[in-house]
């Protein structure tokens, strides 16, 4: 009973690793039987080679350092900024729907398009890099928070208007707890956008980090190390996909969409 | 108790001061019309190049866009970013169902999957340049291959949560593949379908600007380019106004086709809580 329960957990890692095993294998026959053009498309393992080299490269670790601090600086002024704005909004009526129609209009605003004037008015740095990552992010949790604290319980608000409860306990206590669980999809999505932002700053502006590291990979024509940095990405991306996650189902213990349903 | 010392209950403010004919256009415009207005206040009181007045950012907008280079740069921009989406939508879901119906398939290749999907997609701009030229083909490559994922992901995720029930029915009445395939596996996972189409189009918004950037000649992102080189304030500006019209243009879009696809969704969801 037990090894069948073993194997039957054990059959989509497997699976999931002979998937991956198997990408290589093809990515390396396309390119050593010349499928693709093996000049531009360098095969799996030199990428991996690549890849191993640069983990010995001290200015490859400080270039993963810049993009993870770039990444966690315009999250954290994201996230508060979209707490604090969301929060002031999605409690007034009046202002959620005067804000409506100018909040539709900006946050389809594609960051990329705030370069420009991102880089003239502070120049080619981690500020203008970190002026898009903030504008891309800030909508997402903005708009979770805005639908976060709109889903409060009415009976839940009535009582406690009915008890006298302040509006410092009515927020920790009523409005913080219904809004969380939109705030950490919000978060959850904003990581995403926010490191796809990061590199572009980097691609595009010349930011340090990753990005800028592959540009300069690029015009040397170290292509195995392009493709290495492009996994490097992949890895990192992936890595704080995780931590999110992990995060969020440890804040969210509580709710009921972790907690499965025991009750209702 | 007395009634006096009872507290007064407020009751909620009459709603009728703003007539009701006023009262949306007020509630849309109001605010785009102050900032809109007070931008212009303190371009006047203290004037700096860097932030135009909007009116000039409307003179710039009207000067850039609203003559042939409509043609030449925008509409070719959208026509690549429409088949962009396009393709990531049919590859995207046709996989999706491929891989989310089979099971041992879906496990071999999910976790290879989630990885592609975590690689930030401009990573992938310089590569396909390299690889393909900087052409229309590498444009509408770029933009499928980085709104492919959510929605494959997510057509995968859908199809595997069909209801067992239905399956089974279909499976008893030995409905035909292909009907099986239209009347209960895309119905059923269209919602998570949707949910994944809303998430690529801001990436393929963002991915068709950044690949007319890599050694272009036209487009919108090319023209980002020229302004930023120039130090073009005005026009840096009416950019950012063009993209977020595109922007609402795609999510209007969007919501339209929202609404033709899930109306069952919809009528269900209702029907629940009735």
């Amino acid at each position: 009973m037990r090894g069948t329960s073993t194997a039957r957990r054990l059959r989509p890692v497997l699976l999931g690793v002979t998937g991956v095993l198997a990408f290589l294998v093809i990515w390396e026959l396309a390119t050593r039987l010349g499928w693709v053009n093996a000049r531009y498309v360098p095969p799996a393992s030199e990428t991996l080679a690549a890849l191993g080299a640069f983990l010995l490269d001290r200015h490859f670790w400080r270039m993963v350092g810049d993009t993870m601090v770039t990444w966690a600086i315009g999250m954290s002024i994201a996230t508060i900024a979209g707490i604090v704005l969301g929060t002031v909004i999605g409690l007034s009526p009046f202002l959620r729907s005067a804000t409506r129609t100018t909040i539709e209009f900006l946050r389809p605003i594609p960051s990329v398009a705030i370069i420009p004037v991102a880089v003239v008015l502070l120049g080619p740095d981690r500020d203008a890099s970190l002026v898009i990552v903030v504008f891309a992010t800030f909508w997402q949790v903005l708009i979770q928070v805005l639908y976060g604290v709109a889903d409060v319980d009415p009976v839940a608000r009535d009582t406690q208007r009915s008890f006298g409860i302040g509006a410092f306990h009515r927020f920790f206590h009523l409005v913080f707890p219904t809004a969380l669980p939109y705030l950490m999809t919000g978060i959850r999505l904003g990581a995403t956008v926010a490191m796809i932002l990061t590199v572009t700053g980097e691609l595009l502006i010349g930011a340090a980090g990753i990005g800028r590291l592959l540009m300069e990979r690029s015009t040397v024509g170290d292509y195995a190390g392009v493709y290495a940095i492009v996994v490097t990405a992949g890895l990192l991306a992936l890595g704080i996909n995780l931590v999110v996650r992990v995060v969020e189902r440890r804040v969210l213990a509580w709710h009921q969409s972790v907690r499965g349903e025991v009750l209702v | 108790m007395s009634v006096s010392e009872t507290r007064r209950i407020r009751l909620p403010r009459p709603a009728h001061r703003i007539p009701s004919w006023l009262r949306l256009p007020l509630e849309w415009f109001a605010l785009p019309i102050l900032i809109v207005l007070a931008w212009s206040l303190i371009s006047i009181v203290a004037p700096n190049p860097r932030f135009p007045a909007p009116a000039m950012i409307g003179d710039a907008f009207v000067e850039n866009w609203i003559n042939e280079t409509f043609l030449t740069d925008v509409l070719p921009s959208l026509g690549r970013l429409g088949l962009g989406i396009l393709l990531a939508i049919v590859l995207g879901i046709g996989v999706g169902v491929l891989v989310g119906s089979i099971k041992w398939l879906r496990e071999l290749l999910e976790p290879a999957f989630e990885f592609f999907r975590a690689v930030p997609p401009p990573m992938i701009v310089p590569v396909l340049v390299m690889v393909l030229g900087a052409d229309d083909t590498m444009k509408v490559v770029v933009i499928a291959a980085g709104a492919m994922w959510p929605i494959l992901l997510n057509t995968i995720e859908g199809v595997r949560a069909v209801d067992q029930v239905q399956r089974e029915t279909a499976r008893a009445f030995q409905l035909q593949r292909w009907h099986r395939l239209c009347f209960i596996t895309l119905p059923s996972a269209s919602p998570q379908i949707m949910a994944g189409v809303r998430q690529s189009l801001s990436v393929a918004l963002i991915l068709m600007v950044i690949s007319e950037m890599f050694l272009a000649s036209s487009g919108l992102g090319y023209r980002i380019e020229v302004f930023k080189q120039n130090y073009a304030y005005a026009p840096m500006w009416s950019i950012i106004l063009l993209l977020g019209l595109v922007g609402v243009l795609l999510a209007v879009l969007f919501q339209i086709a929202e609404r033709i696809v899930l109306t069952w969704y919809r009528g269900l969801k209702e029907a629940e809580r009735a």
